[in-house]
């Protein structure tokens, strides 16, 4: 049994993929955690940009909006929520960008809107925010999710967001100026695109097998020829998770 | 001339049935003390535009005032569902038309500059565009490529809250500034609410930090916490337990009923609502100060 829960697998991995020097289009909850614990770690040179405006960010406490007070006080910069899309994200300053979403599909678009038909919907979701944007500008978009069929269906109710649409080079013809959806990361491992912009398997978490990945895919899940097993999560980055960033466990609990 | 009312008075003159209204503020300075009055004087058939419809107009969809909203992201920032507007939509009983934050803050922008519209670049993802007549693409006249255009949003109302303002309506705001300033240009009338309404010379002291020029505003309000239970920054902070707590209320109708019952139609204004928060709320929502290192504009 690890001795570590499923979303602090999640947000050490995702950490991991940011690089120092990054400009983080950051959302709350687990890409916030995985920006700070960057932060604290192997990319001191983060800049956190937050949607609601605020530009190099440093939260003294964990916020539970996108627009907590604390994301101002001691920030670089505050601008308006048009600037922050236009002069930022559009303009092409945005080097990641964190995903959230109901559903992903084999090519990594994302469903954010609706679960059955949209004028007539099951279940009503937040719908887009500013993920539209953030799928086709960002330099490079990770997400984070549980791994689950749910999750991972073969066809979405609703494509909120561009991954690489029908595959890579529908995505180079759409002349988007973002890189697009670099890799997934699960509780189980890491689906990254192929040449066609394809969802493979890519890497295990230590103790999950593929069998497990592919039984939680709405599609036929392939796996790369070279499957990596991750580094589990160390000593420190769980000790900043739970000690600094997140003491009351409000994120990090499995 | 002194445009300070209260703000019953503000919402009687200025918010009609049937208006479009925009309640400004990216989770900081979301005017509820407004939502809360619109709701009391039983406005109806309201369009509530809103990038984040947020707590105030779940409340204000529970009231019974709108006919339809327009959003972006339609959650409970932080929390989850929105869970009344949700329901609403679908039981079919609430008209809806979305947008991407960018789409929608878009729609401001031209309104608040006078443009029919305002071009984007695409995004490709298609399918809130394929549900949207308002979202179309043209052909950029000058590269001949594409863009993505959304028409004018112009509000009937716009109620921006702030930190302070002259009787005037001259405005200072700080923090995030989300689409305050849009929402106020682009509106046909404009109620403000501020912390604090102070003299002019105070707004002539940091002229930078004036958003909102007074001749824009029809009506100024005076509403020490109208933000609560967002926040205003400097002044107070935003209560994350009740953010919390609405998603337990709203999750059951009799529930929200009792919500309304005793926080909006059992008082009689913010004041009143204020008090009733009691000693352990506005403790709870204090905060210590961090001012700005003064800036010296220079004698000329």
């Amino acid at each position: 049994m690890a001795d570590y829960t499923s979303p602090e697998l999640l947000t050490i991995n995702a950490a991991r993929l940011l690089r120092d020097g990054d400009t983080v289009f950051v959302g709350v909850g687990l890409p916030n955690l995985a920006c700070n614990l960057a932060r604290r770690t192997h990319a001191p040179n983060l800049l956190m940009i937050y949607e609601a405006g605020v530009i190099g960010a440093q939260p003294a406490r964990l916020p539970l909006s996108i627009g907590d007070p604390t994301l101002v006080s001691g920030a670089l910069a505050v601008c308006s929520m048009y600037d922050i899309f236009a002069f930022y994200l559009q303009r092409g300053n945005v080097d990641v960008g964190f995903m959230g979403g109901a559903q992903i599909d084999r090519f990594g678009n994302v469903n954010a809107t609706v679960i059955g038909d949209y004028l007539h919907p099951k279940v009503r979701l937040p719908g887009s925010g500013g993920s539209m944007e953030i799928a086709a500008w960002a330099n490079r978009c990770y997400l984070l999710t549980p791994h689950s069929k749910r999750r991972f269906p073969a066809k979405l109710d609703f494509r909120t967001s561009a991954g690489y649409l029908n595959g890579r080079s529908e995505r180079q013809a759409a002349n988007l100026r973002g890189g697009g959806m670099l890799a997934v990361v699960t509780d189980l491992g890491i689906m990254e695109p192929d040449e066609t912009g394809e969802l493979v398997l890519t890497a295990l978490h230590p103790g999950s097998t593929v069998e497990q990945a592919r039984e939680n895919t709405g599609w036929e899940l392939k796996v790369a020829a070279r499957l990596r097993t991750t580094l589990p999560p160390d000593p420190e980055e769980l000790r900043i998770l739970r000690e600094d960033l997140d003491p009351q466990g409000i994120y990090l609990k499995g | 001339m002194s445009k300070v009312i209260p703000l019953s008075e503000a919402v009687r003159q200025y918010v009609r049935d049937g208006d479009l209204v925009y309640a400004a503020g990216f989770t900081h300075l979301i005017p509820f003390a407004a939502g809360h009055e619109i709701i009391r004087q039983r406005k109806r058939d309201l369009t509530l535009a809103r990038a984040t419809p947020d707590l105030i107009y779940d409340q204000m969809v529970a009231g019974g005032c709108a006919r339809k909203v327009i959003f972006s992201y339609m959650g409970n920032p932080g929390v989850g569902s929105l869970r009344i507007v949700r329901a609403e939509i679908e039981a079919g009983k609430l008209e809806w038309e979305e947008y991407s934050h960018f789409g929608m803050i878009s729609r401001l922008q031209a309104g608040a500059t006078g443009l029919p519209f305002m071009p984007m670049n695409p995004t490709a993802a298609g399918d809130l565009e394929r549900v949207n007549q308002n979202y179309r693409t043209i052909k950029d006249p000058y590269s001949g490529g594409e863009v993505v255009v959304v028409p004018a949003l112009k509000p009937d109302v716009a109620i921006v809250h702030v930190q302070r303002a002259d009787a005037e309506g001259n405005a200072h705001i700080w923090g995030i500034i989300g689409e305050q300033k849009e929402a106020a240009f682009a509106a046909e009338r404009v109620i403000l609410t501020a912390e604090e309404v102070v003299d002019e010379a105070i707004i002539r002291s940091d002229p930078n930090r004036t958003l909102i020029p007074g001749f824009i505003v029809d009506a100024v309000c005076q509403v020490p916490f109208c933000a609560h239970p967002s926040y205003t920054q400097g002044y107070y902070d935003r209560d994350n337990a009740f953010y919390l707590k609405w998603d337990e209320i709203s999750s059951n109708r009799p529930a929200s009923l009792a919500y309304m019952d005793e926080w909006v139609y059992g008082v009689k204004d913010r004041e009143e609502y204020w008090a009733k928060l009691g000693e352990e709320v506005h403790a709870r929502l204090k905060i210590s100060s961090r001012p700005s290192v003064i800036v010296d504009y220079g004698n000329y």
